[in-house]
């Protein structure tokens, strides 16, 4: 399972990578194989505002809907329309073609309740376990 | 509740794991969900040929006279009528009318007969057989022995042919034949639960995993998890046991009147009857959602904003690429109508459609 060292995390399996006061948000490597073939992702529109933790997203696949929660609070300013046809990038490509939106982040504190890539792994470790 | 003590395992477990799927229990067997993705899978067996570990289900062989009519009152089908090497699709019910379970019957001989039953229910048809059936008739429960593998898809015949013969051409759909397979003489039946040309093949289970082996030799062939045969037969609209039809449903409720031989006498006729004469308490409707998102087992179906039942089988359609699924409603709802599948903050559009849903199945050609 991979796990970029540039990203940070959260217990429900979604990844942020920040770029200065956005953050680029998806679900991690684990959560997309749990998940298996994704065929569905209902991504919220551009200006939505996102709480930490509260639901961002709707993921389905062949087997399951879930929920993806946002790691931060804050404005939705990009959104990737390439998912409503091809939610299969998820699973091809989850921390790259298939991320799902970019947040404008309202308080970087927030990052204080967000997992490292060690500490994440560490976690994934033992859910497997 | 599943016991975990008593998880049961098909003989090709262990192919299953050196094969890297992803497993779980299903009607208290340890069956593979999915090899390399339910996706492929599915499209996989559409176009070439899959192949199924279905040793789970149930298997029983019953020598009955018949001019007695113990084991012809015990199923919905016309066994006096079938003709010897042809398969029937019935119903074994209960007095109300109740599903007991879906079956296929094989007729071997004028006497004798093998009935195919689904896994979970393999232990209470049992009972319910040996309660109705008399000393003359005998049953016999041959599932732990006997391994049986499902072969689907158009490229399955020619597969087939280098293994067992020619004699594989002369099928047609729903008739079997024995055939000569790694020595042993086997039943291979032209039948399926995918819409595509296919056999189900019986197998002793020490011979088992050596079938497995050699039809996964062949590259038109790769194996197929439950995941991909509950899309493939969702798409075509066939019911699964437990989950579409239950004890509490009966074959009117869910359009299986087809299956039924009025002509004779079977447990739960009379039930039956006297529902045809009234309304039905609930009927199956098949639909289509307006996009890839889909339905899900017990989302509500609503229509004109009134509720009127629930989804008991739904997915994404890999072949079609749209939501489907199929579930019961307290009124008639005529195929064409809208309606909406609800289930939280998630609403679907859907339309009511007839089956099967994909109509490009080679199964029958």
């Amino acid at each position: 399972m991979f796990v970029p060292d540039n990203l940070l995390y959260t217990k429900d399996h979604e990844w942020a990578r920040i770029d200065g006061y956005t953050a680029t948000i998806g679900i991690t490597d684990y959560a997309q194989n749990s998940l298996g073939d994704i065929t569905f992702i209902d991504v919220p529109k551009v200006g939505a505002v996102v709480k930490q933790f509260e639901f961002c997203a709707a993921v389905e696949s062949v087997k399951a809907a879930s929920d993806v929660y946002a790691p931060f609070t804050g404005e939705v300013i990009k959104a990737n329309a390439e998912l409503s046809d091809h939610p299969e990038l998820v699973n091809k490509s989850a921390y790259d073609s298939g991320w799902i939106v970019v947040i404008k982040i309202a308080d970087s504190a927030q990052r204080a309740s967000l997992m490292t890539p060690a500490q994440y792994k560490e976690y994934v470790k033992k859910l497997s376990e | 509740m599943i016991d975990q003590a008593n998880i049961l395992e098909t003989p090709l477990v262990e192919e299953h794991k050196s094969l890297a799927a992803k497993l779980a229990t299903f009607g208290g067997w340890l069956m593979p969900i999915q090899y390399t993705g339910i996706i492929d899978e599915h499209l996989w067996t559409r176009k070439h040929a899959g192949l199924f570990d279905i040793c789970h289900m149930g298997e029983f062989i019953i020598e009955a006279d018949p001019a007695n009519s113990d084991f012809e009152r015990l199923v919905t089908m016309d066994l006096k009528g079938m003709s010897v090497s042809s398969c029937r699709y019935g119903f074994m019910l209960n007095e109300e009318g109740g599903i007991i379970d879906d079956l296929l019957i094989y007729r071997i001989s004028d006497t004798r007969w093998m009935a195919v039953v689904n896994a979970a229910t393999t232990g209470g048809d049992e009972s319910h057989m040996r309660k109705y059936l008399t000393g003359a008739t005998r049953l016999e429960n041959v599932s732990a022995s006997l391994g049986k593998l499902d072969l689907q898809g158009p490229e399955a015949e020619k597969v087939l042919i280098e293994l067992a013969g020619a004699g594989i051409k002369k099928l047609r759909y729903y008739t079997f034949g024995y055939f000569t397979v790694l020595g042993e003489r086997i039943i291979i039946s032209r039948t399926g639960y995918t819409g595509e040309l296919g056999y189900e093949l019986y197998m002793p289970n020490q011979k088992i995993v050596l079938l497995w082996q050699k039809l996964l030799e062949d590259d038109r062939v790769r194996p197929i998890g439950l995941g991909a045969r509950d899309t493939l037969r969702l798409e075509m609209g066939y019911s699964l046991y437990g989950q579409d039809i239950d004890i509490k449903t009966s074959p009117l409720e869910a359009a299986g009147e087809h299956f039924i031989s009025w002509d004779k006498e079977f447990i739960g006729k009379p039930a039956l009857l006297k529902q045809r004469q009234g309304s039905l308490p609930k009927r199956i409707i098949y639909f289509i959602a307006d996009s890839r998102r889909a339905p899900r087992h017990n989302y509500r179906i609503a229509h004109n904003l009134q509720d009127i039942g629930a989804v008991t089988s739904g997915s994404f359609s890999p072949s079609l690429g749209f939501g489907i699924g199929m579930g019961y409603v307290s009124r008639e709802v005529a195929v064409g109508e809208e309606i909406m599948l609800k289930e939280g903050k998630v609403s679907i559009s859907a339309k009511v459609v007839g089956k099967p849903f994909y109509k490009n199945g080679s199964a029958k050609f």
